[in-house]
């Protein structure tokens, strides 16, 4: 392993029941860098995230967290290593019978010996990091869904973890908000060195944060760069992902027939 | 075409799974009694949930029960001037049958599928998932405190379902049939014994786990196998929580009587 990467992936695939989501993902993390992963809805990106969470853990392949297997990990160096990420999901999975500050402060209620008053200090300092510190006794059902992330994302920071995982952080957030978070991401990376990985299909997000760019069609790994390098990719499929433009209408009618008719089609 | 053989392995292997996995899911419960975070709090909040809020409602079931079961048992036992007995028959039916049964399946009803629906909605939201990466056991956080309370709640509630249900065929019987008061009372506490009581007992505590452990369970992997996190997911586990919950409690009276009698 590079010492410059904290994350290793190798021939990794995956599937649900008999279906195949990835197929042969190889690509690395470098430490201290933010690492965004692109591609059109369906692609395989929030499953690849799920990998590398270690909320999946079975499939063939290899995810080498600092050169140890991820898959072989025993249900304590999984808990160690859990300890070390921070995660916001989509919808910014906050519980929805305790308030703000109980969501936020819960992981050190949990893992901490800290006075009530500490945690309640830190939870508030992480609110006022993403802009929330007036709301922490609301409960997540009284939160806009951008705050909801923001609020998710206090949560996944208040361990100061080494990598933060964050799926899809501008999906359904006006431009605005999403360039707050934007901003707040790339803050932590500079002030705080954290490495971070963020899934996305918003281009102008992904260029403005990224400084490795890992993009995927049908899961599989089309490109990983730089940004420039990834801008300047031959890959046809990246340049249509990145020029916005429809894959062909007929394309569509074929396999929308396909599936309607199945070997009937093919023998017409 | 279906070859029906292979859809009877495959429903076969679709139980065993099942009851697999349900008994890990057990296992993994229990272990949390050993892991962070604590349970005090959580446990009393669940039998606030599962205890307090289902008096009403197992308290009108009991009335109605008692009452009928007197209305019944009198005009039956008149015919062999045996209605002296009244006390004994509700009291027996409903210490040893009625209360633990009726207590389960309301509590099945009312909080198995609130539970089964509200972890089911933690799971489409991706909330099991954060707890899993705050590394927070989500067993000992969701399954344990409800299982716990459980194992509180429905004894006490069965016990109430007993007394309330006896008052109702109390006021009937000698309230408005007209059968001797102390005669009630006196073949009541002839008949029903300490054994009767500690069947009554033991059945609400195996149905106190079955329903928590089902409902839990059946929330906790909605959707899991499908691959597909929804509404639909949610409802479909909330029903069959409560259909395997209510069949497996109407299964394990009939072992446990089997067994006792």
């Amino acid at each position: 392993m590079s010492s410059e990467n904290i994350i290793e992936i190798s021939g990794l695939q995956s599937f649900y029941n008999s279906r195949q989501v990835l197929y042969d993902i190889t690509f690395s993390i470098p430490v201290s860098r933010v690492t965004v992963i692109m591609g059109i809805s369906g692609c395989g990106k929030t499953t690849l995230f799920r990998h590398l969470s270690g909320l999946k853990r079975t499939a063939p392949g290899q995810i080498s967290i600092d050169g140890r297997d991820l898959g072989s990990f025993s249900e304590e160096n999984l808990m160690a290593y859990r300890r070390r990420i921070g995660v916001l999901f989509q919808s910014g999975a906050l519980f929805n019978s305790l308030s703000l500050a109980e969501n936020i402060g819960m992981p050190l209620n949990v893992h901490t010996d800290l006075a009530p008053e500490t945690i309640r200090i830190m939870t508030l300092m992480k609110l006022n990091m993403v802009g929330l510190s007036d709301f922490s006794d609301f409960m997540p059902s009284q939160l806009s869904g951008g705050m909801k992330k923001r609020a998710g994302l206090a949560r996944a920071l208040i361990m100061d973890p080494e990598i933060l995982f964050v799926d899809e952080p501008s999906s359904g957030l006006d431009p605005i908000t999403a360039a707050g978070l934007d901003r707040l991401i790339l803050s932590l990376q500079k002030t705080g060195g954290m490495t971070i990985v963020v899934v996305t299909h918003e281009l102008e997000s992904a260029f403005k944060i990224a400084d490795r760019i890992v993009v995927m069609d049908e899961g599989r790994v089309l490109a990983a760069g730089a940004p420039d390098e990834i801008k300047k990719s031959s890959n046809p499929r990246v340049q249509q992902f990145l020029s916005r433009e429809a894959d062909p209408y007929k394309m569509h009618m074929e396999s929308y027939h396909q599936r309607l008719l199945g070997e009937q089609w093919r023998s017409q | 075409m279906v070859n029906p053989v292979r859809s009877l392995g495959a429903y076969a292997l679709r139980q065993v799974y099942f009851v697999g996995r349900l008994g890990m899911f057990f296992l993994y419960t229990l272990r949390g009694f050993f892991r962070p975070p604590g349970k005090f709090w959580p446990t009393v909040k669940q039998i606030q949930f599962i205890g307090t809020k289902s008096l009403a409602v197992i308290g009108f079931t009991a009335a109605f029960t008692g009452m009928v079961l007197a209305l019944q048992g009198y005009h039956t036992l008149a015919r062999f001037g045996a209605e002296g007995w009244l006390g004994s028959a509700v009291g027996l039916s409903l210490v040893r049958e009625l209360g633990p049964v009726l207590s389960a399946l309301m509590v099945t009803g009312r909080a198995g599928s609130a539970m089964a629906a509200e972890i089911g909605i933690m799971r489409i939201e991706e909330q099991i998932d954060a707890l899993e990466c705050m590394a927070i056991d989500p067993y000992s956080y969701l399954s344990l405190p409800r299982l716990l309370a459980s194992l509180i709640s429905l004894p006490l509630l069965t016990g109430f379902c007993d007394a309330v249900g006896i008052l109702g065929g109390y006021i009937i019987g000698v309230g408005l049939l007209h059968a001797n008061g102390g005669a009630f009372w006196s073949s009541l506490s002839s008949s029903v014994d300490w054994g009767d009581l500690r069947m009554g007992l033991i059945k609400s505590v195996c149905f106190s786990v079955l329903i928590a452990l089902i409902s839990v369970y059946k929330g906790f992997y909605a959707g899991v196998d499908e691959g597909a996190f929804g509404p639909e997911q949610v409802g479909r586990a909330t029903t069959s929580a409560v259909v395997i919950a209510s069949i497996a409690v109407l299964i394990s009276d009939y072992v446990i009587t089997s067994i006792m009698l």
